[in-house]
């Protein structure tokens, strides 16, 4: 017995790690009804843990799961009849379940219809990520607000009002046409960014739930990349979060302090995230596509490559960082651009780009721009620097980062006492 | 689904706008709303007087007050509107995009609550 509901508890779970956004994406496409699709599929998945340690797991659990699911679906929508529209979606989700039960096939993937819903341009853009964390990945608002820094009631009512608003305004579960499909998925895979982004933040904080929204953000890159394997971004993409994530045991000393990418060791980078990165990257280029991805991924290679020939080719990377300015003008490419010139062709170059890319002024509550600042200044001499670090350790939320830009500070404060001591 | 296309606009260029550009306007909202017809998706449109002939009223706390003017006195002030059947908003979007009024000034797409 507890054997069978050990095995039934497995299966569910792991049902719901590989199949729970497509049997989302299925169950809510006919009426456009996500809300309606994840609360019957939780309950059919509380019904699976009842039923399957006694009977046994079905031969097809995602099977089972749609057939329960549904039944919910039909009961919630009887309950509520009179709204005709309600019962003409539902007629159509019967029909298409009814064949799908039959046929025993395999449900229909529509993940990346229903993530182009997610970031489609009605919906708000800052929602954009943490909507297709819960509906494809079925992680709860909670799980989400931390890494997004809201309050976990926002977080819900927000994804709520999302939800409500792909109902109710009538926003497509589809893929769109040719003429507007890099433009659309340009948004899903920023909103995939987004979410990698927010959960490198805190990749390094002990998450009780296991799951980090980085390893999630990689998941939904390779669900796109399955889906779409002619986008050359989407490989981009996915190369892109897959050198980041080799990099992370590097990222900590043994003490936990932050280790610069500069100064980390390449022996402890990942050599099969590497390897599967420029894979990505290969399949790509070979589609003489390029886009913004790539040339992050590409700049992320040229690092990696540090892993063989022991030192870091700048003039490269700075070359990339020219074009990838020249194609996005982002404030943040700026910054990096700054400093890869710097160590291409010395702290004084790079200092001169880093402070017209300020002079806009948008730059004055982003941390990475008073942290390279204060870098570029030390290295010049420039006394300027201790202004700038303190801003950026004003400015930083992660505890090692801050740690490292206060010994860097010290430092300096320490060097420039001593010379005017001498 | 049906949608209302809200064409908001600035009402002092249109009445400044020279008679060719005027009729120009007009012979493209006449071939708009033909396309809509022949698509089948236009179930009503109307072409409204400019705000300055409006009218709000207002009954709360038992009291009727009858004030001269628009709702909100804003730069582009709703000039018409269609109502559409679309499958979904995409198509909706569509057809809000090909509007002469977009090109001057906003179609807000607003789906109707079924009733």
């Amino acid at each position: 017995m507890t054997e069978a509901r050990e095995a039934a508890s497995r299966t569910a779970t792991r049902v719901a790690r590989e199949s729970y956004g497509k049997l989302v994406a299925f169950l809510a496409a006919p009426g456009r009804d996500v809300p309606g699709a994840e609360d019957a599929l939780s309950e059919a998945f509380a019904s699976a843990l009842e039923n399957w340690p006694t009977r046994g797991v079905p031969d097809n659990p995602e099977g089972w799961l749609v057939v329960a699911a549904r039944r919910r679906m039909l009961d919630f929508a009887r309950r509520r009849r009179g709204a005709e529209a309600a019962s003409d979606a539902l007629a159509m989700i019967g029909e298409e379940l009814d064949d799908a039960a039959a046929s025993e096939g395999p449900i229909p993937d529509r993940r990346l219809a229903l993530m182009f819903a997610c970031a489609h341009p009605a919906i708000d853009e800052a929602i954009r990520a943490p909507l297709m964390l819960q509906t494809i990945l079925g992680l709860d608002a909670a799980a989400i607000a931390s890494a997004f820094l809201v309050s976990p009631a926002a977080m819900g009512q927000r994804l709520a009002r999302a939800k409500a608003k792909i109902k109710l305004a009538g926003i497509p579960f589809r893929i769109p046409e040719t003429d507007e499909l890099a433009e659309r998925l340009g948004a899903v895979l920023e909103a995939i960014y987004a979410a990698f982004a927010h959960g490198w933040a805190e990749a390094f904080a002990d998450d009780p739930r296991g799951r980090n929204l980085a390893e999630e953000a990689v998941w939904l890159g390779r669900v796109v990349v399955a889906l779409s394997p002619e986008e050359p971004e989407a490989l981009g993409l996915l190369a892109l979060m897959l050198y980041a994530d080799s990099r992370r045991a590097a990222r900590r000393d043994s003490s936990g302090s932050y280790v610069p990418l500069s100064e980390q060791n390449p022996a402890l980078w990942s050599e099969v995230a590497i390897a599967e990165a420029e894979a990505a990257l290969r399949i790509a280029g070979a589609k003489r596509r390029p886009g913004r991805f790539q040339l992050e991924a590409a700049i992320q290679s040229a690092h990696a490559a540090r892993r063989q020939t022991g030192v870091t080719d700048w003039p490269s990377i700075a070359a990339l960082y020219e074009t990838l300015f020249a194609l996005t003008g982002s404030p943040v490419v700026a910054v990096n651009r700054a400093v890869a010139v710097a160590n291409a062709h010395g702290a004084a170059a790079g200092l001169r780009l880093l402070e017209s890319a300020g002079a806009a002024g948008r730059l004055e509550g982003y941390q990475s721009f008073w942290a390279a600042r204060a870098d570029l200044q030390a290295r010049v001499g420039d006394a300027g620097a201790v202004d700038s670090y303190r801003r950026a350790i004003g400015l930083e939320s992660d505890a090692a980062t801050r740690a490292f830009l206060l010994r860097r500070l010290s430092a300096m404060e320490a060097e420039t006492s001593n010379k005017s001591k001498f | 689904m049906q949608y209302l296309l809200m064409i908001h606009g600035d009402e002092s260029a249109m009445q400044q706008a020279r008679k060719e550009d005027m009729q120009g306007m007009l012979a493209a909202y006449n071939s708009y709303t033909q396309a809509m017809k022949d698509a089948g998706v236009h179930r009503a449109g109307e072409r409204l007087h400019p705000s300055s002939n409006a009218t709000v009223v207002r009954a709360s706390n038992g009291k009727t007050s009858v004030l001269n003017g628009p709702y909100a006195e804003i730069k582009e002030q709703l000039g018409g509107y269609y109502v559409i059947e679309a499958a979904d908003l995409d198509a909706a979007i569509g057809w809000a995009a090909r509007c002469p009024g977009a090109q001057f000034g906003a179609i807000e797409v607003r789906p109707i609550w079924p009733m």
